[in-house]
């Protein structure tokens, strides 16, 4: 019996639909539950006041800039020298056994669980190069662990530009960087943009190898070598020790909505490159 | 007859397969040049010698010289960029860069240092009259330049290789994919440009080569059949071969 061909591609395309709104809607109660358990313990002085008897009462500030510091950092350390590899794997180097290896080495590294990331970073950085547990052990550690994400991301994004529009960039009297600054980089810069963000966000939900390597201290972090404490890893100990499931729950509020936000600027951030190059 | 680009003894080849036999050419300065011949018969390689664009292929081996104005270009100490800026090359696909029509033009200038947006206006006005698109696009010079036409787009190329101020034109079948009308209007545009520029324009419209070119060139599996004014060619072709290629009977 031969079925009909429309009611396959209907049946087809309402599962791929139910799929698609079974995503959303995951995410939709993930947040709405969040929201309800910490919206009454969430306000602006939560966020802008430090946490008194170990985050029972008081707020998250410390841990709001914590993270801030501990993102941006892994970020502005990761960004260039990831985005540099993948320059340099598909623009500057035929394929060879060095372009195999570091690649068999990006995959590897990709693959690592996070906790293995921690100990490491504990016993480079902290230990070994005296680091102490601190914004610069935790960073580090956390630009070891997005490398990956960003070199592959970036890597594909870069492939994915057309050959034709170097051609074109060369034949007009560009050299390899220029065409690579102005040509490639531009148009791979949303694909670039997905990885960055990928990375914030586990750099921003880690908690275990934060833990390992910035420590947990409440106390605002000065200067790069103080420890300091993440919203994840807030969250964590809050809930873990049973310190406030409330308090817990608000910072968990905080977290995602910022996540969000963040997500939100880049989309607009990417539209406006998007428009400019097109 | 002022030489402009000189082939001595010119083969190249890809791996085993040679491209290009022993050509022997002179392209004469201040005129259309066309490079005519069926597919595979190396016009497109010898282009990209001129502009070194063969550089990007693998395994390329090439015999003999290449100059211009006397100056060879094929050697390893060439300044491949500078070079690219003189020898001006349009594309059989319209290839505009994902960017507005003003900033597609700009674009060569801006590498050469360029930047001062008067001097960019007067330049991208320039170009585009030259190639015969400015009455068509002046009141949308920031809009995307892949909004326009397949015509269109291809005389954005022109202009875009026209603002390099370059010394030579290649132009690779620019006319393959386009409409009579667009096509009549390039053919216009080269007309004018001929007086300033050196031009080669290959073409698998024999019709275009009679129309369009003072001299013509007949290649055939990478050997260079037969070289001369366009009227004799096309009225009294010395080769036996030419005389059936420009009559349609094969390529
Ligand atoms: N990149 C390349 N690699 C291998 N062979 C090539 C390459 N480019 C051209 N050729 C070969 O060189 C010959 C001439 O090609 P081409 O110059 O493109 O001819 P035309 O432009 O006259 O159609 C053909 O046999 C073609 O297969
Ligand atoms: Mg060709």
């Amino acid at each position: 019996m031969r079925v009909n061909p429309r009611f396959t591609d209907a049946l087809v395309r309402h599962f791929l639909n139910l799929q698609a709104y079974f995503t959303v809607g995951l995410l939709v109660v993930i947040v709405f539950i969040i929201f309800i358990k910490g919206i009454s313990n969430c306000s602006l002085s939560f966020m802008l006041t430090y946490p008194e008897d170990m985050g029972r009462h008081g707020g998250i500030f410390p841990a709001i800039m914590g993270t801030v510091f501990l993102a941006a950092l892994s970020i502005v350390f990761a960004t260039p020298l990831g985005l540099g590899t993948a320059i340099y794997l598909t623009e500057y180097t035929r394929e060879s056994r060095l372009t195999t290896i570091i690649r068999f080495g990006v995959e590897s590294l990709a693959g690592i669980p996070s906790i293995i990331y921690g100990l490491f970073g504990f016993i480079f950085f902290v230990i070994k190069l005296g680091m102490g547990w601190s914004l610069l052990s935790g960073a580090l550690t956390m630009t070891i662990m997005i490398l990956p994400t960003i070199i592959r991301t970036s890597e594909e994004a870069i492939k994915a530009v057309p050959r034709n529009l170097r051609i074109v960039s060369h034949s007009l009297g560009a050299t390899k960087w220029e065409t690579t600054v102005k040509v490639v980089l531009p148009s791979a810069a949303p694909g670039i943009l997905t990885g960055i963000m990928l990375s914030i966000g586990r750099a921003v939900g880690e908690t275990a190898a934060v833990i390992f390597t910035m420590g947990s201290s409440l106390r605002l972090p000065a200067s790069l070598m103080d420890s300091g404490r993440t919203m994840a890893v807030h969250f964590y100990i809050l809930a873990r020790e049973g310190i406030s499931m409330e308090k817990a729950y608000a910072t968990a509020l905080v977290l995602v909505v910022s996540i969000l936000a963040i997500n939100i600027l880049a989309y607009y951030t990417m539209n406006r490159v998007i428009a400019k190059y097109s | 007859m002022n030489v402009k680009i000189r082939t001595e003894k010119l083969t190249v080849r890809f791996g085993n397969n040679e491209a290009l036999k022993g050509v022997d050419l002179d392209v004469c300065k201040n005129s259309i040049t066309g490079f005519m011949g069926p597919a595979g018969s190396g016009k497109s390689t010898l282009i990209s010698l001129i502009n070194r664009m063969i550089d990007f292929e693998d395994g390329v081996r090439i015999e003999g010289g290449l100059s211009i104005d006397g100056e060879d270009i094929l050697g390893t100490s060439v300044d491949v960029v500078g070079l690219r800026r003189r020898v001006g090359t349009v594309f059989a696909v319209p290839l505009p860069l994902p960017r507005s029509i003003f900033e597609n033009i700009a674009y060569g200038p801006r590498l050469k240092g360029i930047n001062k947006k008067s001097d960019l206006d007067d330049i991208v006005e320039e170009s585009l009259k030259k190639a015969v698109l400015w009455s068509e696009v002046c009141d949308r010079l920031h809009v995307s330049a892949l909004k326009l036409s397949g015509g269109q787009q291809q005389r954005l190329c022109l202009a875009r290789t026209l603002a390099l101020r370059p010394e030579i034109i290649l132009l690779d079948e620019p006319c393959s994919g386009l409409d009579p009308i667009s096509t009549a209007k390039i053919e216009e545009a080269l007309n004018e440009l001929k007086k300033d520029y050196t031009i080669i324009l290959v073409s698998n419209n024999t019709k275009q080569i009679a129309r369009a070119c003072d001299f013509a060139a007949f290649f055939y599996m990478g050997t260079l059949v037969e070289f001369d004014q366009t009227e004799k060619i096309f009225t009294n072709p010395r080769v036996k071969q030419t005389e059936d290629y420009i009559q349609g009977k094969f390529g």
